[in-house]
């Protein structure tokens, strides 16, 4: 039974659950059993009991978190050594949204230390496996969620994405990974890496789990200012075709420095001839500054994480190291400790683009950039439904394989961070399979398109048919 | 190319320790990520509004009612040191600025 409880879709568990053929306690058990399982350190903490059983439309399919959604009581830790252990007095709301609506908390997922990374090898708490590979990165940063859901771990999992965090991971598992429009949830629980760009979002096996989860996150806040909630709300997918659907490639983009694999190449190109024979039109379109998102973004994102992250000093909760010493001592001893490298990098990069004599150069000048991105976008929607590209240049790489080199692994966002600047919706489904790796295709949308860009997912879905399980490794579902 | 006594100036800023070793290798991996993302002040943004929110949207004021804040004891159960009530910080002592 519990083989047959693993392989439904969370909306087919729901959908048991709803219809009195699958028992909750049942259903909450075998996942409980199965994350208890983890080899590929996909979990930080896994649940001993089930909550209270909360009558939902989310049926009591049991949710994996991200380490850096605060949860109350349960080790909320952003993968960095500097919140090791620390428990947060309150939920997240999102998380919280999610459990009201039926959704237990499973467990908590590992990821990059403060969602800085692609690899997932920046947490301290150690690297993930990714299940199609066990020598490769599942991505990152929400790497855990990804291959916690790709593995069959949880039945589905919540991810936060600033530059591509949960896009690329989707990608490099051959999973789903919606990132909304910026605004969509609430981010107040949510330890913030880049303010002005975090989003919530959903990490599932398909595109209807995406979008039943995705419906109950989504809604104002009035402890995040910037959340809008959505305009209508979210609807399951349904669409089977894309006629009349104008879809666009910004082919200059695909020609840039990202290092396209001609395997990813190939499962886009066939992807976009699938859209093709069920009615939609490919041309290309141009996204002129889109090459520059990169450079604006690493600019922009270390900048505003220099400012969140100087909140971890040791004085209101987690590490403090040398507190017999003088308070700056204190101060800059505890972050040495407690920060690990590509933090400290991201700190430095940030503090130095805001210092006095750069700011307008580098920290303006991004600034500028992304108002012209966002234009670009605007003006591509003009003519296009969607814009279409690869999800990462290349499939998942061998653990250690780009550590050394921050620059290449920069590089693996060049085809998320152009949405992100934008505050737009995109979202990653599996394409196909290149050297036995899971290949990811990026849609992008308008802002607040989530229902359609979902509609249009389904329909490739549906159309290509990929087999998400990675059973080859003994790590399948 | 970032200097050591800029790369140290900045580690002030940022209330971060570095060790030589540390400070001499972020030297050179700043100067490479900059010189890289320093591209983009040779476009032509003369005019351009910089983007600090990405959505249009008004700032919004919630109903002017009170809610209860967290209690301070629970607040404090996650301090290094809680003391007498509040966050205990050590004497700023020798490192004042």
């Amino acid at each position: 039974m519990s083989a047959e409880i693993l392989s439904l879709s969370a909306a087919q568990a729901a959908a048991a659950v709803a219809a009195g053929e699958l028992d909750r306690a049942e259903l909450w058990g075998a996942y409980r059993e199965r994350a208890a399982t983890d080899t590929l350190n996909a979990f930080t903490w896994v649940a001993d009991d089930a909550p209270a059983a909360v009558d939902g439309p989310l049926g009591g399919v049991p949710l994996a978190v991200k380490d850096l959604f605060c949860t109350e009581d349960v080790p909320s830790q952003s993968g960095s050594k500097i919140l090791e252990g620390y428990r947060p007095p309150y939920t997240a709301t999102v998380v919280a949204k999610l459990q009201a609506a039926g959704a237990p908390l499973l467990g908590k997922t590992n990821q990059d230390e403060f969602a800085m990374g692609s690899s997932n090898e920046n947490s301290a708490f150690g690297p993930v496996n990714n299940p199609w590979d066990l020598t490769r990165v599942p991505g990152g940063s929400s790497g855990g969620s990804a291959a916690a859901v790709a593995a069959g771990l949880a039945p589905w999992a919540l991810g936060t994405d600033t530059g591509g965090s949960i896009r690329q991971p989707a990608a490099l598992c051959g999973i789903v990974g919606l990132k909304p429009t910026y605004g969509a949830c609430s981010r107040y629980g949510m330890i913030a890496f880049a303010s002005s760009l975090d989003q919530a979002g959903p990490l599932t096996r398909d595109v209807t789990d995406a979008a039943l989860l995705f419906s109950e996150m989504v809604g104002t806040d009035s402890f995040d200012s910037t959340s809008l909630g959505m305009p209508s709300p979210v609807l399951l997918p349904t669409r089977r075709d894309l006629s009349g659907v104008r879809l666009g490639v910004p082919e200059e983009l695909l020609e840039q420095e990202g290092g396209l694999e001609p395997g990813v190449r190939a499962r886009f190109d066939e992807a976009l001839a699938l859209a093709k024979e069920l009615g939609a039109t490919v041309t290309p379109c141009r996204l002129p500054h889109a090459e520059h998102a990169l450079s604006a973004y690493y600019l922009l994102a270390p900048a505003e994480a220099s400012s969140n992250l100087a909140r971890f000093d040791g004085v209101r909760y987690g590490l403090r190291v040398d507190g017999d010493h003088d308070l700056m001592t204190m101060y800059t001893h505890t972050r040495a400790a407690g920060f690990g490298p590509e933090v400290k990098r991201r700190i430095m990069l940030g503090t130095y683009a805001l210092s006095s004599g750069y700011y307008d150069a580098y920290y303006g000048t991004a600034q500028r950039v992304r108002t012209k991105i966002a234009e670009d976008f605007a003006a591509g929607f003009s003519a296009v439904d969607f814009i279409v590209t690869p999800t990462s240049p290349g499939v998942a790489f061998e653990l250690g394989a780009k550590s050394a080199d921050p620059l290449a692994m920069y590089l693996n966002d060049f085809f998320t961070v152009p949405m992100s600047l934008a505050g737009i919706p995109a979202i990653s489904i599996p394409a196909g399979l290149s050297e036995g790796l899971p290949v990811g295709l990026q849609l992008a949308g308008p802002a607040f398109s989530e229902n359609a860009l979902l509609d249009a997912a389904y329909a490739l879905e549906q159309a290509i048919g990929f087999d998400g399980s990675p059973a080859r490794t003994g790590e399948g579902r | 190319m970032l200097s050591r006594e800029q790369v140290d100036h900045v580690a002030q800023l940022a209330r971060l320790s570095l060790t030589d070793e540390e400070s001499e290798r972020m030297a050179v991996e700043l100067s490479n990520v900059l010189d890289h993302i320093s591209k983009i002040s040779e476009l032509p943004l003369d005019g351009v509004e910089p983007t600090t929110h990405v959505i249009d949207v008004v700032a919004p004021l919630r109903d002017d009612v009170p809610i209860p804040s967290l209690p301070v004891d629970v607040i404090l159960a996650a301090a290094p040191e809680p003391t007498n009530g509040g966050f205990g910080v050590p004497s700023p002592g020798a490192g004042a600025e």
